[in-house]
């Protein structure tokens, strides 16, 4: 599953390069707040896998002084809402250092853990982290919607000699998914800012990010039903967007829409339209591009409020048929 | 001549002690003040003191049974480099001054004039190897750690010459080992931890220097670094250059404790006099020491002052009085107080520090030469260096007929 892939991934980069370390709350003795580092500190010690205070500002700016210092640390956030404490270590020690210091001083780090909405964990704990950081030149940003994924991309990040930040999502963590040959190699790792097609289509392009992708999947089973071919694009990396991708396929299709958990107001989603304006899809459009987000609020705890605080298929399946006109 | 002033010497000096090397009295030696260039000094190489003992402040100390020790040692060659070295860095960031009030600097400008003795001491007692990171007041540490003057002013002018090309300006300036130049108040104290780590973790036996101010001393983020450093016992050395104003806020109205040196509770702590650059190389040295042994980290407060504002928007006679400002001039200031240290201690001729200080200024005119001549960093570049190891990038310009390059 997609627990497993990220657990093999920081294995075999622990093992493979000795500068590889992980930090953070819970990630040692307690196998993981969400068991992802499970074993890890059994097999590697102390030194390699160090369990901190709950002090974000302050272990978030020692993982990144010691990548500056020549290791290579992998810095946990229990939550990316937790990450808000320490963003000023993110973007302004981390992502802008390597520009502001002429190609001096690199910062190669990943920062990693779950973002967006889980289940039940109310306003604080359910923040989309995705716009706020593929906002900032100097990071990329990457989101992971199967375990392929998750393992390819996690490997990448680790091996890439600049600050990336690492979306996963709690409610993937326990998602069973196959896994190919390929990805069971040591060496597999997934290109950063590369999108891949999930599903092939014919009348729409739709295009998302991870646990939206199996909304969108399950979604364009639902419209194959009724003649509509979707062709679902898995962005894999909010930044760099693969702009070249999603224009290609909107050439294709004339139609667009995005599927998000985070909010509408300068999201993904947004970005993602406005790009496809300024470039040369925009004439292939047969109607205004579409955005489908969560709902532009905090988020409520009971069920039925927060169940209808995110996209649901049904939500997705009206807006392709609304962009169609159909 | 050499008999009487030794005579002089032992009767009015006490209680230095002098130590003599007996040599062949020669007169006309020639001698060399600075690397590369001979001058004719009027005295010869036997008359100086080559070697002498101070006598140095005691520091207050927090959780340690002793202090660094209350005697230095100074031989005449040290003596030279440590007032080159303050000299150099006065005398840039005077340049500095002058070159921001002819707005050919532009944007923060933070000068250290005061402080010198604190970036002499530190270097003096540390190696290249071990690391030093500290906030924006960063001119004087960009220098003793290694960077030309001239790419210092370079920076500052925002030319392609400048140690960073231009892109990072005063608060930016990197070199191997000396993590800048930092903008945000406090961050870089858990950087300068992690910095720590890493050396831990590599085993070298380095230790990093981190350095903050007065104001940055109530940061959160500190006490965090500090509860971190100590658990796991980081080769940190956590120095506070106590200038007594956090920008316009004296330290009385912004700490409620303004002992500086026990703020790191269970952290050990010594309380150093800045101005005094031997205070300051003994402080360090018997910081390093205390790291290196693997006793986890150390947190120094340096006293010490600024003669300039906060930065160049800052007079900084609004907050304090001309006559104190004044009075640390006259009665403390660290060039001058190495200066007849070694005068009265016959280490070297009035005449050497009037070459060093020609020297000196030629040296940094022609930085200021050269930083004002060079040409800005092309275009071209303005998108480079976003990634390290990556293929060329396209970057969004200010409107999408505007595609950049952007090359590692």
């Amino acid at each position: 599953g997609f627990r497993d892939a990220l657990n093999q991934a920081m294995d075999e980069e622990l093992e493979r390069d000795e500068r590889v370390f992980l930090l953070g709350e819970e990630v040692a003795q307690y196998d993981g707040a969400y068991k992802v580092s499970r074993g890890l500190w059994k097999k590697y010690g102390d030194k390699r896998i160090i369990d901190t205070p709950i002090t974000e500002m302050g272990f978030t700016g020692i993982a990144v002084g010691a990548a500056m210092a020549g290791l290579r640390p992998i810095c946990e956030f229990m939550t990316f809402n937790f990450s808000m404490q320490a963003i000023d270590q993110v973007i302004n020690s981390a992502a802008k250092t390597y520009y502001m210091s002429a190609g001096l001083q690199s910062v190669p780090i990943v920062f990693r853990g779950p973002n967006g909405a889980s289940a039940g964990v109310a306003a604080q704990h359910s923040q989309c982290f995705a716009a706020w950081y593929g906002h900032c030149p100097g990071l990329k940003v990457v989101s992971p919607w199967n375990a392929e994924d998750a393992k390819g991309l996690l490997k990448s990040a680790i091996r890439d000699d600049n600050p990336v930040v690492f979306l996963e999502n709690e409610l993937m963590y326990g998602v069973p998914f196959e896994m190919s040959e390929e990805s069971q190699s040591k060496d597999f790792t997934i290109p950063i800012g590369k999108a891949k097609v999930e599903r092939q289509g014919t009348h729409v392009t739709m295009v998302t990010h991870s646990r939206y992708v199996s909304h969108c999947l399950d979604a364009a089973a639902v419209l194959a039903k009724e003649g509509i071919e979707c062709e679902v694009i898995n962005l894999r990396t909010i930044r760099p967007l693969d702009v070249d991708c999603i224009e290609t396929s909107v050439m294709k299709t004339n139609h667009l829409v995005t599927v998000e958990g985070g909010w509408p107001q300068f999201g993904v989603g947004a970005e993602i339209c406005a790009r496809v304006m300024e470039g040369p899809a925009f004439n292939y459009l047969d109607a205004p591009a579409t955005r489908v987000t969560g709902v532009d609020i905090p988020m409520p705890y009971a069920k039925i409020l927060e169940d209808n605080s995110l996209p649901q298929i049904k939500d997705i399946i009206f807006s392709v048929k609304k962009t169609l006109n159909v | 001549m050499s008999a009487c002033l030794l005579a002089f010497a032992t009767a009015v000096l006490e209680p230095v002690k002098l130590q003599w090397l007996f040599n062949d009295f020669i007169l006309g030696y020639f001698q060399d003040v600075l690397l590369g260039s001979r001058v004719v000094v009027s005295r010869s190489f036997a008359d100086f003191t080559p070697q002498a003992t101070f006598d140095i402040k005691k520091c207050d100390v927090h959780r340690l049974e002793e202090g660094p020790p209350v005697k230095a040692t100074l031989t005449r060659d040290q003596g030279l480099q440590y007032y080159r070295i303050m000299q150099t860095v006065r005398r840039m960031e005077l340049k500095a001054d002058q070159l921001y009030k002819q707005k050919i600097i532009r944007g923060f400008c933070h000068l250290y004039d005061g402080q010198e003795a604190c970036a002499a001491g530190i270097e003096a007692a540390i190696n290249p190897s071990d690391h030093l990171i500290t906030a924006y007041r960063a001119h004087g540490y960009t220098y003793t750690r290694g960077v030309a003057i001239k790419e210092i002013l370079a920076e500052l002018t925002g030319r392609k010459g400048g140690v960073a090309k231009g892109k990072g300006g005063s608060m930016h300036m990197y070199a191997p080992h000396f993590y800048g130049g930092n903008g945000i108040v406090g961050a870089q104290v858990p950087l300068g931890a992690g910095i720590a780590l890493a050396c831990q973790y590599q085993g070298n036996n380095q230790v990093c220097v981190t350095l903050y101010g007065d104001g940055a001393a109530n940061q959160g983020q500190l006490f965090e670094a500090f509860n971190m450093a100590a658990l796991w016992k980081l080769p940190c050395i956590f120095i506070c250059e106590n200038n007594k104003y956090g920008m316009g806020t004296s330290v009385e109205r912004a700490s409620a404790s303004t002992d500086y040196y026990k703020r790191g509770d269970f952290i050990p702590g010594l309380r150093v006099d800045g101005m005094d650059v031997l205070c300051v190389r003994e402080a360090t040295q018997f910081a390093a020491d205390h790291c290196r042994s693997g006793k986890g980290p150390i947190v120094m407060e340096l006293q010490t002052y600024r003669y300039h504002g906060h930065s160049m928007s800052d007079p900084g006679v609004s907050y304090r009085t001309r006559e104190e400002i004044q009075e640390v001039r006259s009665k403390s200031d660290p060039i001058s107080l190495l200066k007849d240290r070694m005068l009265s201690n016959n280490m070297a001729a009035v005449e050497e520090f009037k070459e060093i200080d020609i020297a000196i200024r030629k040296e940094v005119e022609e930085a200021a030469q050269y930083a004002t001549s060079d040409p800005e960093p092309p275009l071209e570049e303005l998108c480079n260096h976003i990634f390290k190891n990556d293929p060329p990038l396209e970057v969004r310009g200010t409107h999408p007929w505007a595609t950049l390059k952007s090359v590692s």
